[in-house]
């Protein structure tokens, strides 16, 4: 839990500081017709680092000083930040629950390059086919059948119907049959 | 067939590109084998989009084309979304995309790498006017008054609404400001339609709408039309209003403001394609241009109706390239390096 | 009581059976076109439009309508099955109607929904007959600042509601504004925040967004607790309908409220995604249930449906009368109108009654077929969360993707769905709220572009937020907002010392 949060509070800084850095570029200040281009991006990548700071504070040092700090930066009642103290010591994900959703995450990636490579229809068959024989043990011929199915009806709804034309990748493999 | 299309994909162009064959009207000539891809640089109702629309719907309803014609907004980036992907599909005969100024303002005012020498020109389907608006409410019946009054409140205290910043309205209100020794308040909103409906609810004192945007408004006589940004008068006769025709909105010349600017609303291609290609778009609209619903479209929308295809129309693009980069330079607007 | 004559005139037009088979059709398309995320209204009515050129003018809208209630009575259901809105006025409903669905009432919130959407709708409809040129009159009230005194009353009725640490409520807020200010700045044409990148030019669009954070981090969540959706066991049967509207009249306050709302936000015109906001925002600072909402109240889903509904219809009203389109939806029948040579605009309602009543007919007709059709529909869809996980989310998947490019066409967004389906998960599992983000990315611009607008106007003086009697009551009542859980605590504490 805490390295994730961590990671997420340090990842924040850095897109606030990003925001600022280009704020700056693009002129911050309240010129004679009101707010110039950068002057909202500035203070929200300002508000984004601060938050994130007090996150990472708060996630690094103790209970007690997180309270303390906080109750002197915002007075807000420090009761209502303390996490549940299980929550702490829990790790961010369970390794076993991780390996679940990187089981999704990646092919999921896998897809989304698939997608790039040989267009929306072919890589949509072939991840619903995979995803079935993988995660749900179908057999082959159902995963093919659901798989073809759904990339055919998808087919002929957008190219046929709606005439609204999908990605079909670097490498069309579908302009053999003409599209 | 198939050797055909691989000739008028790849090698022709090709060829053509290096000037070693001159295509001259083949035997078959070249037709979309697939839907054809109407990029429109501009967002859902504007002036291009409707123009857009309407052509479809020629193009539907009298079968002018096998292939339909299938209208995508790309709006991104006030339209550099539309001309990067147009720039980027080099020798792709099944895309076309609609320009108005921001083909030139867009480049300028951004520095986005594009020109529209890295696209083909098709056709120049008309020209846009400009008129210069007033709330029918407001005392100023001429050009000449409304210009006095606005030099006696103050620089800076007429509001002049706009489509976009640095675009062709802030660009057009830029020059009557030097014209007639002024200054407004430019304020920039998101399409032709919300400006005209600001300025008959009087939040902005002045617009320079195209007459299609503020029609409405003025034949229910809520706006008055000061005169048009053109250097003759609009030629269409018929009563729009109660009591007048387009042809009755004077000039600005004529009202003593020498300010000239009208919008291209015309075809490109990507480059790279062959000119039996281009032949067929040029086909294509000059059919879309004989129906009557179009010659209705430029009637209400009192469009210019020069209509120019090779050559002329390249001519008259670069010459508007630099008649805005001029425009752009003097008041401004153009991209830091 | 001219009304009255024009109305029943106008069903005179709209009820042949040809236009009763172009309505049936209608719907069904628009509910295929709801379903699919990024395939909204406005694209559907884009793509079948050229279809309606062949027919008269009033079948053709007639058909158009349809879609149009089709489209939005569809988004709801993908917002309360799988926790992806279709629309962005279907976020608010996602608060609620998920966890209904998970809850295994699925049918219940689904029935919620629809019959929401139409009271919404049918206010509407009545406003529009009655009041169209009075309401028209109010539009033009609204100029700059006036639309960023809206903007700010939704950011107010929204704020403080969250139960998360405060600072990472702030972080994910500013996060949706950063997002929301990339690409082209609307007032000075400057490019914001791509670092020379392209391809980021057209910004980050909130539907990406939304089917990346709701739609895959769902996905992955519910992965994380073995393969299967929560909502599987729903009780499915086609009494469900009657026993939810048995339910539903206690909580005529919040329709009410609500109708208010949408017709208010759908005029002026600030659009259904404010609207849907704003009223689920108020609804929680009104009910009694407040606290409880996000855990899945029915009211959590009257409140943004009734409210997103009365907005998209009310919408059109500045569109026929003022040529002005309150919804992308609007603007493309906007095209539509000037097409069939009808010219929008003041005069519509003078020069072509035959047209103007008869649409206005076709959306009572058209907002029953509707609601027929998608409540004898209800168990059919509920029934969608019985399909075996490992089958269905894969096919959510595809269906993210495909939604995701057709957006902008880009393959870039598909891409940028899985990161945020990354972002999201973990987002929840660090409870970092992710409604702030959202609203922050949707009406961020438009607030920032009005309030500059304003700024533009005043030369910088901040008085003209309070400068007429319109602009300064709706900031007082944005203020007052703001301040409501300080106050109730307030009244609380009083309370307690006073016994």
């Amino acid at each position: 839990m805490r390295s994730a949060e961590v990671v997420v509070a340090l990842f924040m800084l850095g897109l606030g500081a990003l925001v600022i850095f280009d704020s700056v570029r693009l002129g911050w200040g309240w010129g004679t017709e009101g707010p110039e281009a950068g002057y909202f991006p500035f203070y929200i990548g300002a508000m984004i680092c601060i938050g994130s700071l007090v996150t990472l504070f708060q996630v690094l040092l103790g209970e007690q000083i997180k309270g303390l700090a906080v109750k002197w930066i915002v007075r807000a009642k420090p009761a209502r930040l303390h996490h549940d103290r299980r929550k702490d010591h829990e790790v961010f994900v369970e390794w076993s629950a991780l390996r679940l959703v990187l089981q999704v995450l990646l092919p999921a990636a896998v897809y989304v390059l698939g997608i790039q490579l040989i267009g929306i229809y072919v890589a949509s068959a072939a991840y619903i086919a995979v995803f079935m024989v993988w995660l749900g043990k179908y057999g082959w011929t159902r995963g093919l059948i659901v798989g073809v199915g759904v990339s055919a009806v998808t087919f002929a709804m957008f190219e046929i119907w709606f005439q609204v034309p999908l990605f079909k990748g670097e490498f069309n493999p579908l302009s053999l049959i003409g599209y | 067939m198939n050797i055909q299309r691989a000739l008028a994909r790849g090698i022709l162009p090709l060829l053509a590109a290096f000037g070693l064959v001159s295509v001259a009207a083949p035997a078959a000539a070249w037709e979309p084998t697939k839907p054809v891809e109407f990029i429109i640089p501009a967002g859902t109702g504007g002036g291009a989009d409707q123009m857009a629309r309407l052509i479809q719907g020629i193009v539907a309803k009298h079968n002018l084309m096998k292939q339909a014609l299938i209208p995508v907004n790309k709006s991104g980036g006030a339209g550099a979304e539309g001309f990067l992907e147009v720039k980027a599909a080099k020798g792709d005969p099944h895309k076309i995309i609609i320009t108005l100024s921001n083909l030139f303002t867009t480049p300028m005012a951004t520095g986005v790498p594009f020109n529209w020498k890295d696209l083909t020109p098709v056709a120049m389907l008309s020209l846009d006017n400009f008129v210069l608006w007033v709330n029918a409410e407001d005392p100023y019946k001429s050009a000449k008054e409304f210009l006095d009054a606005v030099k006696k409140a103050g620089p800076n205290t007429f509001k002049m609404g706009g489509t976009g910043a640095k675009q062709e309205d802030q660009i057009l209100t830029v020059a009557i400001e030097k014209a007639a020794g002024v200054k407004f308040t430019y304020i920039p909103f998101k399409g032709g339609g919300a400006v005209a409906t600001q300025l008959v609810g009087k939040h902005i004192n002045a617009t320079v709408n195209n007459p299609i945007e503020a029609v409405a408004q003025w034949r229910a006589g809520k706006l008055r039309a000061l005169c048009v940004f053109d250097d003759e008068r609009m030629p269409y006769k018929t009563k729009v209003t109660d009591t007048q025709s387009w042809y009755d909105v004077p000039t600005c010349k004529e009202a003593g403001i020498s300010t000239e600017y009208v919008m291209l609303r015309g075809i490109f291609m990507p480059a790279g394609v062959a000119p039996e290609v281009v032949n067929f778009y040029v086909e294509l609209f000059n059919k879309v241009r004989a129906t009557p619903e179009w010659k209705k479209f430029m009637e209400e929308g009192a469009f210019n109706q020069t209509y120019l295809t090779g050559k002329p129309y390249a001519d008259w693009v670069s010459k508007a390239e630099v008649l805005h980069r001029d425009l752009m330079k003097e008041a401004g607007f153009l991209a830091k390096p | 009581m001219e009304e009255i004559n024009a109305l029943f005139h106008g069903f005179s037009v709209a009820l042949t059976p040809f236009n009763l088979l172009l309505m049936f059709i209608g719907v069904t398309l628009g509910v295929l076109i709801g379903v699919l995320p990024g395939l909204g209204g406005a694209n559907g009515i884009a793509i079948l439009l050229p279809l309606t050129f062949t027919m008269p003018p009033t079948s053709a809208v007639i058909m158009l309508s349809c879609i149009y209630w089709g489209a939005l009575f569809g988004g709801a259901i993908t917002s309360i099955l799988f926790n992806i809105p279709g629309e962005p006025w279907s976020v608010a409903t996602t608060f609620d109607g998920y966890p209904m669905a998970q809850q295994g009432k699925a049918g219940e919130a689904l029935t919620t929904a629809f019959t929401s959407s139409f009271i919404g709708a049918f206010f509407a409809i009545v406003m529009i007959t009655f009041l169209a040129p009075l309401v028209a009159k109010f539009a033009l009230q609204f100029g700059p600042p006036e639309f960023f005194a809206v903007f700010f009353l939704t950011f107010c009725s929204f704020i403080g509601m969250g139960k998360e640490p405060p600072f990472k409520i702030l972080v994910a807020m500013m996060l949706g504004f950063a997002l929301a200010a990339v690409g082209i700045d609307t007032v000075t044409g400057q490019l914001r925040l791509i670092f020379g990148w392209h391809e980021l030019m057209r910004g980050f669009d909130f539907l990406i967004a939304v089917i990346g954070l709701f739609g895959i981090g769902e996905i992955l969540l519910s992965m994380e607790e073995g393969l299967s959706f929560s909502g599987r066991t729903a009780k499915i049967n086609t009494r469900i309908v009657i026993e939810t509207w048995k339910k539903l009249p206690k909580y005529w306050m919040t329709s009410l409220r609500s109708c208010v709302i949408g017709c208010w936000m759908g005029i002026t015109p600030g659009g259904a995604t404010p609207a849907s906001f704003m009223s689920y925002g108020i609804a929680k600072r009104m009910s009694p249930d407040g606290a409880k909402f996000g855990t899945g109240q029915a009211e959590g889903v009257i409140a943004p449906e009734t409210a997103a509904h009365a907005a998209g219809t009310a919408a059109l009203l500045p569109m026929l009368s003022l040529g002005i389109p309150g919804s992308p939806t609007a603007a493309v029948l906007l095209g539509g109108l000037l097409i069939w040579g009808l010219q929008p605009g003041p005069l519509l309602f003078v020069e072509q009654k035959d047209f103007v009543w008869g649409l206005i007919a076709s959306m009572y007709l058209g907002n029953i077929a509707g609601l027929i059709i998608v409540l004898t529909c209800v168990p059919l869809f509920a029934a969608i969360l019985r399909v075996p996980f490992s089958i269905i989310a894969p096919v959510i998947v595809v269906i993210c993707a495909i939604g995701a490019y057709t957006v902008h066409n880009a393959m870039l967004d598909i891409w940028l769905m899985l990161l945020f389906g990354v972002m999201g998960y973990a987002f929840k599992k660090l409870s970092y709220p992710l409604a702030p983000l959202v609203l922050a990315l949707v009406l961020g611009d438009q607030a920032e572009g009005a309030f500059r607008q304003a700024m533009l106007m005043s030369q910088g003086d901040m008085r003209i937020f309070f400068s007429n009697w319109l602009v300064g009551s709706i900031m007082g009542l944005g203020l007052l907002m703001l301040v409501w859980p300080v106050l109730g605590k307030l009244v609380a504490q009083l309370r307690k010392s006073a016994a």
